[in-house]
């Protein structure tokens, strides 16, 4: 784990000085600065724990200036007041303005210990939290990857011999297929486990915004880059970063990419500093990425360092035989996120589960349980629950007129066809496919089509 | 081996200077060298606060760091402060070669207590120690019954000991070696004569 880091914001070298020293005797990495400004840019530049800022410090911003623009980058930050004078006003405006601590110089020196171990057990209780967090719903991913096709186990046998390896992977499947719980479950099983994992869908994002959302940017590098930002790349730094639908991605940032993969190295938007970066890249694509290869839309390069290890998901409608295990697995879960009592499945329901042909895969499969789950008042599910799956599946079907149709043929099959539903009523009908009596009986005519039983005459 | 040079100040019992001696040399295994005392080192007197500011006589040491000692450690009898904070007992650069250590504070009589030798012979070793260990590179221990615990308050340089806890001494050692280039040997007194 990193260690917190201390920052000392005084004009007074001596005080700046001995403060530091004498904190860092306490095992704290300390760092100073001489001015508002100058602690504002090592704000910028680095994360602290804690920040002692001298009230009065000329010329410049003063102390509760510098608080402020350090709470606009790091609204988290602990930030503690010192003064040589206590008056009630400066106490009240450094509060007000999100101080934790307000002391006086000089101070009791039990008085700053106790200070410093409060907001250090405080913010590794954030920290803490923060990781159980993320714990909890990369277990809850992992445990989603559930399978008992021969395929997918050769999948997850996978996982385990490359967790381990630095190596560059590309996650290929369907939408819905899991890529990013694969991504997850790599991450899981390595060494990086206890860092970082940061995924970033390449579809959902401008160009643009894409560059900025990955390198970071600079304070000022474009309209609304009010302050610096640390993009995905650094906040994956030690862990891995997840780049979903990476076939969407302009040949700008292709470059860019390949530029990283290759150097270990980028720079933010609107920056100079060159910027390190230890970050294991998973890649993810639903898109044939070698025929856009093959097509010039994609780089070659930038393809063979993405695919160093492969990874096909197939698609849930080839692994039936998971349907019932993964339904089974989404009612517990989703049962007890919606705080109903839907314990079990009926043999029906299963088997309607099995005949749909889940275009939208896992996801679609979890989306219906839960929908079922929604509408359900027993604690079974059964056929009734899922009748909305035949619907959709309909209304989803794609039309294609059969080969060698003519438009006339398919004409004279939709007067046909109207005529049938309207059991011969030429009035209902004409109105039906929004042409008057006259155009309906000549087309009747035209296609010699026989009058069914009723008539409106 | 190069020693560890102690320069008191003249006020300084010259019993307290022998027993922190013998103490500093059973400790770290090394040479202990004193150095001519010197007088009140006025200064480093702040006039607002009455105090000494320990940072300006560490700075005053620097000059007097002979060439190759290990550490040079300056025992004064004045009450001593850094800016942030009303007293400290001592101040001493970490992982360098300086420190400094104040016996005001270490005598009952700071307390309004009869004065007491032997408690202050005790509270002088495990201070001075403390202080070299910084030197060391020693950082606070968490272990409050070892020497590098922070002692904030007389009562907690009381409630510790004088010696280091096994994870501090294990540091120490590895210091020692890498900083002497070789294994620590036996230590022993070297006395100046006063100034």
């Amino acid at each position: 784990m990193n260690q917190w880091k201390i920052l000392i914001v005084d004009d007074e070298g001596a005080m700046r000085e001995s403060m530091a020293a004498w904190l860092t005797e306490d095992g704290h990495v300390v760092h100073t600065a001489a001015s508002g400004l100058e602690a504002v840019e090592r704000a910028r530049q680095d994360d602290y724990a804690i920040y002692f800022i001298d009230l009065k410090m000329p010329p410049g911003i003063d102390g509760i200036e510098t608080m402020m623009e350090i709470k606009k980058i790091h609204p988290e930050a602990a930030v503690i007041i010192i003064t040589a004078y206590a008056t009630v006003d400066t106490a009240i405006t450094a509060m007000k303005e999100g101080a934790q601590e307000y002391i006086v110089k000089p101070c009791n020196p039990q008085e700053i210990s106790i200070l410093v171990d409060r907001l250090m057990k405080l913010k590794n209780l954030e920290r803490e939290n923060l990781m159980l967090r993320q714990k909890l719903t990369q277990q809850y991913d992992f445990q989603d990857i559930i399978s008992k096709n021969p395929k997918m186990h050769e999948i997850f046998r996978l996982i385990k011999d490359v967790a381990g390896l630095p190596s560059t992977v590309l996650i290929r499947g369907e939408s819905g297929t899991g890529k990013e719980l694969i991504a997850r479950a790599i991450h899981q099983a390595g060494q990086r486990s206890d860092k970082p994992f940061v995924a970033i869908s390449c579809a959902a994002l401008a160009e643009s915004l894409l560059e900025s959302e990955l390198f970071g940017h600079e304070r000022g590098a474009f309209t609304g880059a009010v302050a610096q930002r640390k993009g995905k790349f650094e906040q994956a730094e030690g862990g891995t970063l997840f780049l979903d639908e990476i076939g969407d991605i302009s040949p700008k940032l292709q470059a860019d990419l390949l530029r990283v993969l290759q150097e270990r190295t980028f720079f933010r938007v609107g920056g100079n500093e060159e910027i390190e970066v230890d970050v294991r890249l998973i890649a993810a694509t639903n898109t044939e990425l070698q025929r856009a290869v093959r097509e010039r839309d994609f780089r070659e390069d930038l393809y063979y360092r993405l695919n160093v290890v492969n990874i096909q998901l197939p698609p849930l409608r080839d692994r039936r035989e998971d349907v019932p295990l993964l339904a089974r697995h989404f009612i517990d879960r989703i049962s007890v996120e919606l705080g109903k009592e839907v314990a079990n499945i009926s043999a029906g329901a299963i088997r309607l589960l099995m005949d749909h042909d889940w275009p939208g895969n896992v996801r679609e499969l979890e989306n219906a349980i839960e929908r079922a789950i929604v509408s359900c008042r027993e604690r079974v599910l059964g056929e009734e629950d899922l009748t909305f799956l035949a619907r959709e599946a309909l209304e989803g079907e794609a039309w294609a007129p059969p080969a060698q149709m003519t438009l006339e043929d398919v004409e004279q099959r939709v007067v046909e066809a109207m005529l049938q539903r309207t059991e011969g009523n030429i009035k209902e009908a004409a109105a039906r496919l929004g042409i008057d009596r006259s155009t309906l009986y000549s087309k009747i005519k035209k296609y010699q089509i026989p009058r069914p039983s009723s008539d409106d005459n | 081996m190069n020693p560890i040079h102690v320069v008191p100040e003249q006020s300084v019992e010259i019993d307290v200077l022998e027993r922190v001696e013998t103490c500093l040399a059973d400790t770290f295994g090394l040479p202990i060298h004193r150095m001519p005392s010197f007088k009140d080192p006025l200064f480093a007197f702040d006039t607002q606060r009455g105090q000494y500011s320990s940072t300006e006589i560490l700075r005053w040491l620097t000059e007097k760091l002979p060439p190759g000692a290990t550490a040079l450690l300056a025992i004064v009898d004045r009450d001593i402060f850094i800016p942030m904070l009303t007293f400290v007992f001592g101040q001493a650069q970490l992982g360098g070669s300086l420190a400094l250590v104040s016996l005001a504070r270490l005598r009952q009589e700071c307390y309004g207590l009869p004065p007491n030798p032997d408690l202050l012979l005790q509270r002088a070793c495990k201070e001075t120690v403390h202080e070299l260990g910084h030197t060391f590179g020693l950082v606070h221990c968490r272990d409050p019954r070892c020497v590098m615990s922070l002692s904030i308050s007389i009562e907690q340089v009381d409630a510790k000991r004088a010696t280091f806890c096994a994870a501090c001494r294990m540091l120490l050692r590895d210091s020692l070696e890498a900083s002497a280039g070789a294994a620590a040997g036996p230590g022993g007194v070297q006395e100046d004569s006063h100034g």
